[in-house]
């Protein structure tokens, strides 16, 4: 099962394989933004939570059809349905391996985006403990989602249509925890709410992903 | 171990393309399927590796004890011959990553990615991912495509090697292998016939 995960890592690290291209984007919004909106900081302030929660969200989209869609493509997702490994297995390390190249970096560079965005000093810290309980749902769900459309020539859109809905919640509690950072209020329930949905989700999808899977190699 | 299929039907796409098939397939045999193009072996070994769920009949062979040898060989251009190996046979809890490279003669090529090989070099190394998977039985589709003849050669005695073995093989190709042992199942008196649909209420239901 490693070796699933040190594949996936290794060949989203190596060219062509889209590492870099949702932290791009993460940066060219967060550059963006402010020159939009404009030099009023006291704006930019309140809106950073928002704005970087959706920026990380939209990050995570870009890079999900492609989870699945290239192994669909060349046929090693046949051969890993017969491997010894539960197709469960495999969906939840692909969605691990999803993380660990897009929502945890994500994570990691989201305070140095917040100064470009103007964030209240409270709010690095929630910034950072919200991004990282939350974006794991986010790939999991993802994994979901290109589950379903594994099979389809440039599912993307489908994709992005079916995953976005599901993502409304993480954002709200997300966005919310930090908002609710910066001004110093109580934040425990957003939060736990947050994880909720992170653990729900990654203890119950992979196997309404592996289903989904198993539907759509026949 | 062994492969008993009795009046096997498989469907494609929800419609039945084979019906009634029923053989019986040994350790150290080989089964080569013949048929036209459409006529459905693929189908055939797609339901025979677990893929999917036959729609009538019954078949003796559990899923973890085969080995699916597919038109695409689940290769990543930007891995190296022997990275690409060296993954299948962790996933499957084997080695012999070596042995496999030089059973198909990929061994020079250890160190190439899989984006800079021929056609035929990467069939060679999909069909030495069958070596380290470890399992009795190989289902194969159409194995020889793209390779010359000296390349049938090597695979035919690779089979023959894994046959000696104990192990299994259904392959299903439109050339001639060079192993005349094995026993040849012509599909097609077992096409099904594709019945006209009685309009779309159907679709309504």
């Amino acid at each position: 099962m490693k070796a699933l995960l040190l594949r996936d890592l290794r060949l989203a690290i190596r060219s062509g394989g889209g590492f870099g291209l949702g932290l791009a984007f993460f940066f060219l919004l967060a550059i963006l933004v402010p020159l939009g909106v404009g030099p009023e900081g006291g704006t930019l302030g309140r809106i950073a939570p928002g704005i970087l929660w959706v920026g990380a969200l939209l990050a995570c989209l870009l890079s999900l059809d492609r989870i699945f869609a290239l192994d669909f493509e060349d046929g090693s997702l046949d051969l890993l349905a017969t491997a010894p490994i539960p197709l469960e297995a495999v969906v939840a390390l692909k969605a691990l391996a999803h993380w660990l190249v897009t929502g945890l970096p994500l994570t990691l560079l989201a305070p140095g985006l917040g100064v470009l965005l103007n964030l209240p000093p409270a709010g690095y810290g929630w910034l950072v403990l919200s991004l990282l309980l939350g974006t794991p749902a986010l790939s999991v769900i993802g994994a979901f989602g290109a589950a379903l459309v594994v099979g389809l020539r440039r599912g993307g859109l489908l994709l992005s249509l079916l995953v976005l809905p599901l993502y409304v919640p993480t954002l709200i509690f997300g966005a919310e925890v930090v908002r609710r950072g910066t001004e110093g209020m109580a934040l425990a329930t957003p939060l736990a709410l947050m994880a909720g949905i992170s653990l729900g989700a990654a203890a119950l999808l992979p196997f309404a992903a592996a289903a989904a899977l198993r539907v759509n190699l026949r | 171990m062994q492969i008993v299929v009795d009046n096997l039907a498989v469907a494609r796409g929800g419609v039945t393309v084979l019906q009634g098939v029923s053989f019986a397939v040994r350790p150290g045999q080989a089964l080569i399927l013949r048929g036209p193009n459409g006529s459905g072996k693929t189908t055939l070994l797609r339901t025979l590796a677990g893929l999917q769920p036959p729609v009538g009949g019954t078949m003796d062979l559990a899923p973890e004890a085969a080995a699916y040898g597919a038109h695409a060989d689940g290769l990543k251009s930007t891995l190296t011959v022997r990275e690409n190996l060296a993954f299948w046979a962790a996933i499957h809890g084997t080695d012999g990553v070596e042995a496999a490279m030089t059973g198909m003669d990929v061994a020079s090529l250890a160190h190439r990615r899989a984006s800079e090989l021929s056609a035929g070099q990467k069939r060679r190394l999909g069909l030495a991912r069958l070596l380290v998977t470890g399992r009795p039985v190989w289902l194969l589709d159409e194995p020889t495509v793209s390779l010359d003849v000296a390349s049938v050669t090597l695979f035919a005695g690779v089979v023959r090697q894994h046959l000696a073995g104990g192990g299994l093989a259904i392959i299903a190709t439109h050339v001639d292998l060079g192993l005349p042992e094995a026993a040849e199942l012509d599909l097609t008196p077992y096409r099904a016939r594709i019945l006209a649909r009685d309009g779309f209420d159907e679709a309504f239901a």
